[in-house]
């Protein structure tokens, strides 16, 4: 009977624990809110050069960089 | 800040889809699923023109136009993003972008039509900046690290420019004027003045 008992409560454990790993698919609706660029991502992998959190130096930042990386007339000419 | 946008030179590329590559390996793109394509136009005639195409982030973005959920936001740099957690992937957005910027992965059993993917210009989506379930979702933001798109980063004969679109339009502009030909394209006075290269004093293109 015990071994019953204990067989039950396992079924039923295992069958709790089923939704655990789905994912929430509840639709979200209204204003998308979304952090801007220049907030940064506040991990170490940013590039040097600018500030996290300053849009000034991020704006700088990104176009210091176009230039540098696609403008090749800056390089060979 | 002005907006960002990508502009392909059709004069540089080389249809070697190395930005296509950089696109796959810098977002994990799952298999089957381009956000970026090489177009080539007149294949294997004499003159034929490659381009890079992705989502061109839109001023006035047919996608967000006709999409039934509003999934569709800009952010202030003028990139279109979405949320995937909002898409029912309908697939409206894809027959609206005149680019074929939206894809659909079919990983699915009977060609089930999942949330909708496309190109972010690098700049992730609605979940926190560099978090793990912006990557999963969307790719890594680039942006956010203060780095430009890896497609035009990593191209290898700077065909395809991406980033600020003042930026990129006087490098693009400087090109066409040291090449001394390019300006007689159809719109090239109407966004540049008409005083360019290769194009007759003062007429309109």
């Amino acid at each position: 009977m015990k071994h019953h008992l204990t067989l039950i409560a396992a079924l039923v454990a295992a069958a709790a624990l089923a939704a655990c790993g789905d994912r929430t698919q509840t639709l979200k609706s209204g204003v998308i809110a979304d952090s801007a660029a220049f907030q940064g991502t506040g991990k170490p992998y940013a590039v040097p050069g600018w500030k996290q959190g300053d849009k000034a130096s991020w704006e700088q930042q990104v176009k210091t960089r176009t230039q540098n990386t696609q403008n090749e007339y800056l390089k060979v000419n | 800040m002005a907006r960002m946008k990508f502009v392909c030179d059709a004069e540089r590329c080389i249809e070697c889809n190395s930005c296509v590559t950089a696109c796959k390996n810098e977002h994990e793109v799952p298999w089957g699923v381009n956000r970026r394509r090489v177009v080539t136009l007149n294949d294997g005639i004499p003159g034929e023109r490659s381009i890079s195409v992705a989502c061109m982030h839109c001023s006035d973005a047919p996608c967000m136009a006709v999409c039934p959920v509003n999934c569709f936001y800009r952010t202030d740099e003028g990139v279109v993003l979405h949320d995937k957690d909002v898409c029912i992937g309908c697939g409206y957005c894809s027959y609206a972008c005149p680019f074929g910027a939206p894809q659909f992965p079919a990983a699915g059993h009977f060609g089930v039509r999942g949330k909708m993917d496309k190109c972010t210009f690098c700049a992730g989506g609605p979940e926190a900046n560099g978090s793990q379930a912006e990557f999963d979702k969307y790719g890594r933001n680039r942006l956010a690290e203060g780095k430009l798109p890896a497609c035009a980063e990593m191209c290898s004969t700077k065909a395809l420019l991406g980033g600020d679109g003042d930026v990129i339009a006087d490098i693009y502009r400087n090109r066409v004027l040291k090449r001394g030909k390019g300006a007689e394209v159809w719109g090239w006075g109407t966004a540049y003045g008409s005083k360019q290269a290769g194009q007759p004093g003062g007429a309109k293109s």
